[in-house]
């Protein structure tokens, strides 16, 4: 029995239970659903093996969407426990585990599939490509992302939860005060999704660079997509940060190596600078795309081209190189010396000018526009002047000498919610909201969906406001509870209310999602916005090749102009199309990462090593195979062509 | 497959062009594993607990060797790339061979000096300097060992197929990754080791 106690939960309690049967129950359903209604092939050859950048950007989004639930779940239960002074709803342990996974589900498992979901939908339509460069590797890439997910979901059921903090310093993340297998899961968990990333990254930029249709210089390209190749340079050079960082981390829980301990040379500050070399560039890889959805909206919506085409660009650059020197503002705190301070100050204040230079140019985009409030504007809308206010909190931040007031106090929580949530959040909702006729055929309820702006803007700052205050008059962050005598209460109560309107708020989007699907109408053509770049000139549904005929690009608008300025988007007759075909292999190899992750977890290493073969089997499988694709036929390209063309009106 | 034939094989056909790119950028992230390694190991080179320094356990000989091999196989694989080029399979193939068997002997020399290491006492959990020093030379030795097989691979697919834009492409890819190692070693020297004992 010694081999299966390590899997038992070392301290449990009755939700932990729930839950564990409550996923027990869906995992059972849902097998049993699929199997009933036979499915298994279809998900086999439609969804597992696929290819198709658009299919695997949707299993991003299911994934956000679902973790989005579960981050959410633990917000609602974090702001229950101190909505009232000496609370018992969950204690210190419990307390700890939820906020750490909290952090790193909504960031790094719901952020950013939401993120590349943009990512794979978008960039290539805009571009006017078949495909991305490499649509294997893509299918890999989601697939590690989404077992490292699953790894990291089932660790509060299965050994115990990581529990110190989504930023995991050492020496508290070290075997001696990280007792449980939690932080192994943070580690390995992170690692696997982290290198299907990484790979994410390598595919867009040559995607980007190379795939582009003819006539789109780099300076065309729309604003989402300059937004996204920037985004994923930033991953290149950020990702292997974090690969090193956790393999370290890794070894000294496992191996007992000495990099982050306490004795023996071991420097627990190395942990912390290098998390933060990779941590602060990830936070602008979550918002340099957000900018780009909002200039792709806002200029739809105002009806007028983007102002400041150049500058937008200019400053996204500016802002991705700053990224790199600004890390040590996380912790002005922790005796660097006056010198380093004040020059990570600098740097760091620095970032707000580029910032400030892009709000300017969604002002003026706004400025004589035709404007037209529906959802996405509306988020757009709100975003503007909220995030403005988090900025502004940010430079406060930066200020290394006031710093010692605000620093890990909840003034600091309010700051990045207020950046992350209007930021990257509402971006995410408006670009779904934006795009959902593109994907899938119907618009979603446009009165529902402002409610659901409304509503969730109205929670967020019941939440997020009071904890300005508060954190300035000393509450700490990450503290399980406090005392009636703070007076602390009253707040921390209006933040619960907040907190849970934004739930609200949320089921109100499920809501919004399944009424569309019963009853908006379908034939809304393929382009409802009336809107200006090459993802709307082609049909909807999507077809497979994307483009029947490749399109012709002068301009930034081209979808725009062929429609008012007489631009002739295909010339050319339809040839026969080279597309890639269907592999199991990506998935079969993540779920071998899945089991290999398992057994380093829990330090089964007999497992470890023949995953490892297997793994390493699989790579050699792949060298050796031959693959050349397969054509679709001109025949068959009419076929679909009329068959679309009869869809909409 | 469109294939270009005023372009070398390698670059031949738009897939090939893709997967170079790709692979350029893929080296771009490698240097940032390995910037992010040394400085790892510059911040820890210092702070050796109860262990030995790098002065107390470097020995010149092994790694200059080592040195050599490393240096001897990058230029091999130039050859090999040379010959391809020619269409010459069997120069190819040959220059393949000696580059593989260069870098296995590397392999060789590594693995005697880490159980060396070992040996004198500047094992894994010694201090953080021999794990940020271990760290280090192991992640080049494991990109050596997994290029290694890579290249095993790539050779056994020219004598089967041929040089093909397929296979040229692959070789192309190799021989950068092999160069890339190269470079990343002679960081190592100068910088751990030639350091590291004066
Ligand atoms: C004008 C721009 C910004 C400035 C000047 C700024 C400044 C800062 C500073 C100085 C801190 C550290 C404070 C402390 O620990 O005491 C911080 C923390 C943070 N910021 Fe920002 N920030 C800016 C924008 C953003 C954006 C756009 C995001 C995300 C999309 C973001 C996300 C975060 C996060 C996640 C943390 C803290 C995480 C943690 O400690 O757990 N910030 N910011
Ligand atoms: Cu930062």
């Amino acid at each position: 029995m010694d081999f299966f106690d390590r899997f038992a939960v070392p301290h449990p309690s009755f939700l932990i239970y729930a839950s564990m049967v409550g996923i027990g129950l869906t995992m059972l359903a849902i097998v049993v659903g699929i199997t009933y209604f036979k499915k298994w092939g279809y998900l086999w050859r439609e969804w597992i093996t696929t290819v198709d950048h658009k299919r695997i950007g949707i299993m991003y989004l299911l994934s956000a969407l679902l973790m989005l639930f579960r981050g959410g779940v633990d917000a609602v239960m974090m702001r229950y426990q101190l909505s009232m002074p000496e609370n018992t709803f969950l204690d210190s342990q419990h307390y700890n585990e939820v906020f750490s996974t909290h952090g790193v589900v909504m960031i790094l498992f719901m952020a950013m599939p939401f993120i590349i979901f943009f990512f794979n939908y978008l960039v290539p339509l805009q571009i006017g490509a078949r495909d991305v460069a490499f649509p294997r590797l893509n299918a890999l890439s989601f697939w590690l992302f989404f077992m490292g997910m699953g790894l990291f979901n089932i660790s509060f059921i299965v050994g115990g939860s990581p529990d110190a903090g989504w930023t995991s310093y050492f020496p508290l993340a070290g075997n001696e005060f990280s007792t449980s297998v939690g932080t192994n899961y943070y580690m390995i968990a992170i690692q696997i999704a982290g290198i299907g990333t990484l790979m994410t990254g390598i595919n867009f930029i040559t995607t980007i660079l190379k795939m582009r249709a003819p006539g789109m210089k780099l300076m065309k390209m729309p604003m989402f997509t300059w937004s996204a190749f920037i985004a994923n340079v930033i991953i290149v050079f950020a990702f292997p940060v974090l690969t090193v960082l956790l393999a370290m981390g890794t070894m000294d829980r496992l191996f007992g190596t000495n990099f982050f301990t306490t004795d023996n040379g071991g420097m627990d500050m190395l942990w912390a600078n290098l998390f933060w070399v990779w941590g602060h560039p990830e936070v602008y890889i979550l918002i340099l795309p957000a900018f780009g959805l909002y200039s792709e909206i806002i200029s739809t919506f105002a009806r007028r081209n983007l102002y400041g085409y150049k500058s937008m660009v200019a400053s996204m650059v500016v802002i991705s190189l700053l990224s790199f020197f600004v890390w040590a503002h996380h912790f002005f705190t922790m005796g660097q010396g006056p010198l380093a301070n004040s020059i990570f100050s600098i740097t760091t204040m620095a970032i707000a000018v580029p910032t400030g230079v892009k709000i300017f140019n969604w002002l003026f985009t706004l400025w004589k526009g035709k404007i037209e409030f529906t959802t996405p504007m509306l988020y757009s809308m709100l975003f503007i002047p909220l995030f403005t206010l988090g900025g502004v909190t940010g430079v406060m931040l930066a200020m290394s000498a006031a710093d010692y007031q605000y620093h890990n106090t909840m003034f600091l929580v309010a700051h990045f919610h207020n950046v992350i949530i209007p930021g990257v959040v509402y971006a995410m909702l408006a670009g779904l909201t934006f795009y959902w006729p593109k994907i899938f055929g119907f618009m979603l309820n446009e009165k529902l969906g402002k409610w659901t702006a409304w509503l969730l803007s109205v929670g967020f700052v019941l939440a997020f406001i009071p904890m300005y205050i508060t954190g300035l008059d000393g509450q700490a962050r990450r503290m399980y509870t406090y005392s009636e005598s703070t007076g602390f209460s009253a707040m921390n109560m209006v933040s619960f209310i907040g907190a849970a309107i934004m739930a609200i708020a949320f089921v109100l989007l499920v809501y919004n999602i399944y009424y569309s699907i019963r009853y908006s109408p379908r034939n809304i053509g393929s382009d409802p916005w009336d809107a200006r770049s090459l993802e709307w000139a082609t049909h909807t549904p999507v077809p497979e090749y994307n483009f029947a005929i490749t399109p012709q690009v002068e301009s930034t608008q081209p979808f725009w102009d062929s429609k008012k300025n007489g631009h002739q988007l295909f010339k050319g007759d339809i040839e026969k199309i080279h597309m890639p075909n269907n592999s199991g292999l990506p998935f079969i190899m993540s779920c071998i990462f899945f089991v290999f992750g398992f057994a380093m977890i829990f330090s089964i290493w007999p497992l470890a090593i023949i995953t490892l073969i297997g793994i390493l089997g699989c790579l050699a499988y792949r060298s050796f195979e031959k693959d050349h694709g397969r054509y679709i036929s001109v025949e068959e390209i009419k076929e679909t062509e009329t068959r679309l063309r009869g869809a909409k009106k | 497959m469109k294939v270009d034939n005023s372009l070398p094989l390698e670059y031949s056909t738009e897939e090939n062009n893709l997967k170079i790119l790709g692979f350029w950028i893929f080296i771009g992230a490698e240097i940032m594993l390995f910037a992010t390694l040394f400085t790892a190991y510059f911040t820890l080179e210092n702070r050796t607990g109860n262990g030995p320094t790098g002065a107390d356990i470097f020995e010149i000989a092994p790694v200059l060797v080592e040195t050599i091999l490393l240096l001897a196989s990058s230029f091999t694989i130039g050859l090999a790339i040379h010959a391809m080029r020619l269409n010459k399979k069997k120069a190819t193939m040959g220059f393949f061979i000696v580059t593989l068997i260069l870098g296995a002997a590397f392999l060789g020399f590594e693995i005697y000096e880490f159980t060396h290491y070992v040996h004198v006492g500047a094992g894994l959990q010694t201090s953080a300097f021999t794990a940020a020093l271990l760290t280090t030379l192991g992640t080049h030795g494991l990109h050596v060992t997994l290029g290694f097989f890579w290249g095993l691979f790539i050779l056994i697919q020219i004598k089967k197929r041929g040089l093909t834009p397929e296979t040229a492409n692959k070789s192309f890819i190799f021989s950068l990754y092999w160069h890339f190692l190269d470079i990343i070693w002679i960081f190592i020297f100068s910088f751990i080791y030639l350091k590291g004992m004066m």
